[in-house]
């Protein structure tokens, strides 16, 4: 046996992470050190634009990365002090579901079209739980029933083809939720539904997450559903983390360039705004990320150095942290 | 955006669009319609952007295409300029589709990829052989790149070489190359990242003050419709719920569904989300196939009472309100912090 974890470990903790995807058309470096963590009860939000890694992150500490093409070249994912990219995979699939749990934007291939939800459900508590057929059925009534599906007994006979969309993704919540995680990776749980589901999905999961005191792993492109929901926010630009502080710190005082820029870019429902303050340029092609900093190309307050320094993530005071050369300078207070 | 005309352009009245639906292989059999767009009324004035906003499934796409003159309407009447645009036929069909052109949302399925960037955006004049002789279609494409903000240099380029926000750029210069007056923008943005949207919502409000055009400007998205519209109309299953300019809908909507949409709307502000109200719908929006009796919204509404049951609310300005909803219980309330 190994030794047992200190006590005191994160209840996830990722660190250092870099992986790459080795495809016919070269190398994508597509993460380049990525750092967070997250304890029981409270949420962390990964904000990033498409293609910044926030999905291959999550996929790598679920251990469901595609490989091949994927290769983790070096960090570590940390369960209660655990190292999960060393585990037998034995181990990680038991993790998986009972300790760790992930819901994917799109529920509809998340779940097998073929056996109604209530058998899906069931046969997690079945196999994992060793429950009887009776008390694994019943079951999935009560917990189809706690994430607000009407007439859950009767529910759990259709297939998910026949559910709407957010009723869909209250399913696969029901599913993930099923063996009790601590830890729950949402990854765009509401970036396909209507704003009034998705009010609707967000507030489910946030009663969800105080009532079993999960770690709650938010991953979205919405600062706005960041504001509304986050305690602590990670953002992600090019495979790293470049900017984390809790949420009020973060909106109030940004201190990367590019958190900054994305708060000023967009489009406020309360205020009419006038001329929107746009990012010049693109996110970087992952398969030749500019050297130094690698938003340099984009950022207004670029310098020579930032071309050649790639900056570390460096605390700051106050608890938060940038990967700006020059964080000290936009730090108020 | 700009200053706005009060000239109608297009006048669009009780506009309907129902799709059978139809069951069996070998013999089809009508069993029932999709009541996609059911009565819908509105004017367009020179200049303005007229914003729609609904969830899915509403009817905006449709809505969309019938004034394309894609999909033939079931009834009502929409009038450019004064001329019914249903009965034009041959030359002057051709001289109407010169005016009125669509942007659509997904830059990855609304291009050929086996066309250039030139041929796409130059194919307009290949139909319109009267803008632009041949001679001159080359410079003429080039001068359309360059007001999008894209190299005139990539004239030979294909789509699969630009991003999403580029191929964007690329389907608003081929709408422009007529020169038209109305340009449809069918959720224009929201297949973008959110760095590039603000590039793209900048560039649409220029073109409109630039050229003088006026849009109608669909999205799902309440912030970016807030954004860019002088006036708004909110969609709920095929009709118009709401309608008005956008400090109307925005600071003193009416109607029960505009509320909870823009208290469901996320605000990017923490400081907040302590004090917001919040209108929790229940629900899912019911079919279009078979919208509930009176009110459609009754299903999901908190203020319905029996007589929204029985009676269709009409879209009209209410007592004690200034712009029309379609409420029986209609009540002006600030719903959006600050
Ligand atoms: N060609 C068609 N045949 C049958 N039904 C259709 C057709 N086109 C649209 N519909 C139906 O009409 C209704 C309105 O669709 P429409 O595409 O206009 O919605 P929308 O408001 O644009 O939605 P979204 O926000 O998802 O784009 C939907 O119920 C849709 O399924
Ligand atoms: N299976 C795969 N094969 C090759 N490249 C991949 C694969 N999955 C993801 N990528 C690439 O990794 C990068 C990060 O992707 P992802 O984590 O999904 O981004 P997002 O932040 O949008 O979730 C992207 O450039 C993406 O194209
Ligand atoms: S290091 Fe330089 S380029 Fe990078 S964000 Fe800071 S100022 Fe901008
Ligand atoms: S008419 Fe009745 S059901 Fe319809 S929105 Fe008004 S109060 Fe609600
Ligand atoms: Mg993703
Ligand atoms: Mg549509």
């Amino acid at each position: 046996m190994t030794i047992p974890p200190p006590l005191d470990a994160p209840l996830l903790e990722v660190a250092g992470l870099h992986v790459e995807f080795r495809t016919r058309d070269g190398v994508a470096k597509v993460l380049n050190g990525v750092d967070y963590r997250v304890e029981a009860g409270e949420t962390l939000a990964v904000l990033g634009e498409s293609g910044s890694g926030k999905s291959v992150t999550a996929n790598t500490i679920m251990g469901i990365l595609e490989s091949p093409p994927g290769v983790v070249t070096a960090g570590s994912v940390r369960y209660r002090g655990e190292e999960l990219l060393t585990a037998t995979p034995e181990r990680r699939r038991d993790l998986r579901g009972e300790n760790m749990a992930m819901i994917f934007q799109d529920a509809l291939s998340a779940l097998n079209p073929v056996f109604t939800v209530g058998f899906q459900i069931a046969e997690q508590l079945r196999t994992r739980r060793g429950m009887s057929r009776r008390d694994a059925g019943r079951r999935a009534v009560e917990l189809l029933d706690q994430v607000g599906i009407p007439a859950a007994r009767q529910r759990v006979r259709d297939h998910p083809h026949q559910f709407s969309g957010g009723m869909r993704q209250r399913v696969m919540i029901a599913m993930s939720l099923a063996l009790d995680p601590d830890v729950l990776i949402a990854d765009e749980p509401t970036t396909a539904l209507d704003v009034t589901v998705q009010a609707q999905i967000m507030d489910l999961l946030a009663e969800l997450k105080a009532e079993r005191h999960m770690g709650l792993i938010l991953i979205t492109h919405d600062l706005g559903v960041v504001a509304e929901v986050a305690d602590r926010i990670a953002v992600m630009y090019a495979g790293r983390i470049v900017e984390h502080a809790d949420v009020h710190t973060l909106y109030s005082n940004p201190c990367h360039p590019y958190t900054h820029a994305l708060l000023e870019s967009i489009p406020r429902v309360d205020t009419k705004g006038t001329q929107l303050r746009a990012i010049t340029g693109l996110p970087p092609n992952l398969t030749r990320i500019p050297p130094g900093c690698p938003f340099h190309p984009r950022c207004p307050m670029a310098v020579d150095v930032c071309r050649e320094v790639v900056p570390a993530l460096a605390l700051l005071p106050g608890g938060r942290s940038s990967a700006c050369l020059f964080a000290d300078e936009l730090v108020t207070r | 955006m700009s200053s706005t005309g009060t000239e109608p352009i297009l006048q669009v009245q009780d506009l309907v669009k129902h799709f059978p639906v139809q069951l069996g292989v070998v013999f089809k059999r009508t069993v029932g319609h999709v009541r996609a767009v059911d009565g819908v009324s509105f004017d367009l004035r020179r200049g303005e952007t007229l914003g729609v906003v609904g969830e899915s499934g509403c009817g905006k796409s449709t809505l969309a295409q019938v004034l394309m003159r894609l999909e033939p309407p079931t009834a009502g009447a929409v009038r450019f300029h004064g001329e019914d645009i249903f009965g034009k036929r041959g030359k002057d069909l051709k001289a109407l589709r010169r005016q009125i052109q669509i942007v659509l949302q997904d830059p990855y399925t609304s291009l050929n990829p086996r066309m250039t960037v030139g041929d796409i955006v130059g194919e307009p004049f290949e139909i319109h052989t009267e803008v632009a002789p041949k001679g001159e279609r080359r410079r003429k494409v080039q001068e359309l790149l360059d007001v999008v903000g894209l190299n005139p240099e990539h004239i030979n380029r294909y789509p699969h070489q630009f991003s999403g926000g580029q191929r964007q750029r690329i389907g608003i210069a081929r709408a422009l190359a007529l020169r038209p007056e109305v340009i449809i923008c069918d959720e224009p943005v929201s297949a973008l990242d959110v760095s590039i949207q603000a590039q793209v919502m900048n560039l649409l409000g220029d073109l409109q003050t630039e050229f003088g055009l006026s849009y109608i400007f669909i999205a799902h998205d309440l912030s970016v419709v807030r954004h860019l519209s002088d006036r708004v109309a909110v969609m709920y299953l095929g009709k118009i719920v709401e309608l008005g300019t956008e400090d109307e809908i925005y600071n003193r909507a009416a109607h029960p569904y505009t509320q909870a949409l823009l208290s469901a709307v996320p605000v990017p502000d923490p400081s907040v989300r302590a004090g917001r109200q919040r209108i929790r719908l229940t629900g899912d929006v019911p079919s279009p196939v078979n919208p509930p009796s009176g009110c459609r919204f009754r299903t999901r509404c908190w203020k319905a009472t029996e007589i929204c049951a029985e009676e269709e609310p009409a879209l009209e300005v209410r007592q004690g309100g200034h712009h029309p909803s379609a409420c029986h219980h209609a009540e002006e309330q600030h719903l959006l912090p600050g």
